[in-house]
């Protein structure tokens, strides 16, 4: 793909819920292959504005282009873009009653229209990759939180997406299981994945992304350099925040 | 009586203690189990030394007629009971999931016939259905119920079970997580497609305790077939009762087809709770 074309581009995005405006015109872009985590407090519209994203939320009004491809045209082919755009949820969200290999099998196979066979070897070939290969067979609810975050890295990846959305993948798990989703994800974005990342790990916003945003009461109060935004903020809320997140047990209250 | 309750409660100061010292609630407690006792006691010989044993006996217990009943008890009768409500219920779940998706839609009139015909279905005595389905070929000249005997008795369940069921599988619809939806349909599913495949299998599963205990009174309901004028070969249970109990002017009959309800319905209850109780465990 030529570099003039952004993975994402979001252009004077608003979104209310009835009267409460939750985001403000969000106005950003992702370049292919970038990593960009979008850190704030919680309420701040980060997670509607991912959301928005793959219009899992309407916008009110605003444009998200995917790859040249306006989602917010109301003739667009939703489904057919969506599957571009994979999705990781804070609560998993894997489908109970399948296994973990029809979990990412099921979409290749009704949506991608893959055969059994391919669709199995996809599957297994993604899931070799998350570190879950021995747990096929298994149902969901067998599997630690930190297990069944990675079989749905595996099920958002087997659909050959452009685009990787994190929602708070690791808000949901016990501490001494994020260390082997985020690690994923770092992988993912070693592979050169274009990744779109709401978190709250600090430590993997240094470390992995490329870009970190700040968002603040429904608007991008900064955006930079992951070292940049979290070693030397600019701003005095983003300043505010970090002291809070980084440095909990000296919050002035 | 609320007002009463509370106009009364602010007279009384809080925390004072029961005026009468004496027995303590322990003691209590046990002299009221023993007169609990007592009246029990009391009751069963009461009973057991006023009801005439034997007239009892030979009227809902008498063998010979007992025996009369077999085998067309269970080839004929239960055979048919298990016709008429397997039928019943495998059409009513259809037709509720149906409605239930109706009663979902965005299309509004969709919603309105739906709720329409829950709100009418289940207002309704069942007997009235079987009443109208009777009459319904003085109604539409011509018309016959495919199936016959077996089609009418099925269709009366059908649209009884089937405004039950509606409501029973869109709670089930419901509880499903929107989170499952949203998966599905981030993998790129049509809305159709995330609904056939991912939602309805798990609403179904949800489902299954509340539909066994509607089978159950699906099977029940199924007596209402007598009112059909049924015969022959289509009868079922009651009505099998009920013909054999007039034959020999004895109530044995009708005690004997009580009991073959019971073998069923108690262990499609059992099979509920425990479906029930595994469900809860697997979430």
């Amino acid at each position: 793909m030529s570099g003039v074309e952004h993975a994402v581009e979001i252009r004077d995005l608003h979104k209310s819920f009835g009267e409460l405006e939750v985001l403000k015109g969000i106005d950003f872009s992702v370049e292919p292959g970038q990593v960009v985590c979008v850190i704030g407090p919680s309420g701040s519209g980060k997670s509607t504005l991912l959301r928005c994203v793959n219009l899992l939320e309407q916008p009110t009004s605003g444009r998200v282009v995917l790859e040249g491809v306006e989602l917010t045209d109301p003739d667009v082919d939703l489904d057919a873009a969506r599957r571009r755009v994979g999705m990781v949820f804070q609560q998993f969200n894997l489908f109970p009653h399948m296994t973990v290999l029809e979990n990412v099998m099921i979409a290749q196979r009704r949506v991608l229209k893959r055969g059994k066979a391919e669709a199995e070897r996809v599957a297994r070939e993604n899931l070799e990759k998350v570190g879950i290969a021995e747990k096929c067979d298994a149902y969901p609810a067998q599997l630690s939180g930190g297990q069944q975050q990675r079989v749905a890295i595996a099920r958002a990846l087997a659909m050959n997406p452009a685009l990787m959305l994190f929602d708070e993948p690791t808000s949901a798990l016990d501490p001494e299981l994020v260390g082997d989703v985020l690690a994923v994800m770092r992988k993912l974005a070693e592979e050169g994945m274009t990744m779109l990342v709401v978190t709250h790990e600090m430590a993997f916003a240094r470390d992995v992304a490329d870009r970190v945003v700040f968002m603040d009461g429904g608007v991008i109060v900064e955006d930079g350099q992951a070292a940049q935004v979290i070693g030397d903020p600019q701003q005095e809320r983003t300043k505010a925040f970090l002291r809070r997140v980084l440095d909990p047990t000296h919050t002035d209250v | 009586m609320t007002d009463h309750l509370k106009t009364a409660e602010p007279s009384r100061p809080a925390g004072t203690p029961s005026g009468r010292a004496g027995l303590s609630p322990r003691k209590k407690q046990r002299i009221s189990r023993a007169v609990q006792y007592v009246v029990l006691v009391a009751v069963v010989v009461f009973l057991a030394l006023r009801v005439e044993w034997g007239p009892l006996g030979q009227n809902f217990a008498k063998g010979e007629v007992a025996r009369e009943m077999f085998p067309d008890l269970f080839t004929v009768a239960l055979k048919n009971t298990i016709i008429y409500s397997v039928g019943g219920f495998v059409f009513a779940f259809l037709l509720g999931l149906l409605f239930a998706l109706m009663r979902m839609s965005s299309v509004r009139p969709y919603r309105w016939i739906a709720v329409a015909y829950i709100e009418i279905f289940r207002g309704l005595p069942a007997v009235l259905i079987f009443l109208f389905i009777l009459f319904l070929p003085l109604a539409l000249p011509g018309f016959e119920v495919p199936g016959g005997t077996y089609g009418q008795g099925i269709l009366g369940l059908t649209v009884v079970g089937a405004a039950y069921m509606a409501e029973t599988l869109r709670a089930g619809l419901q509880a499903v997580p929107r989170g499952q939806m949203e998966a599905a349909r981030s993998l790129g599913m049509s809305h159709a497609r995330a609904m056939v495949s991912i939602v309805i299998p798990q609403a179904v599963r949800i489902v299954i305790p509340p539909t066994t205990n509607q089978f159950v009174a699906l099977l029940k309901d199924s007596s209402l077939v007598l009112f059909l004028g049924v015969s022959g070969e289509y009868v079922e249970l009651t009505k099998f009762g009920n013909d054999m109990a007039s034959t020999y002017a004895n109530a044995t009959p009708i005690l004997v087809v009580g009991i073959t309800y019971l073998l069923v319905t108690i262990p499609l209850g059992y099979l509920a709770s425990r479906l029930e109780r595994r469900q809860v465990k697997g979430r």
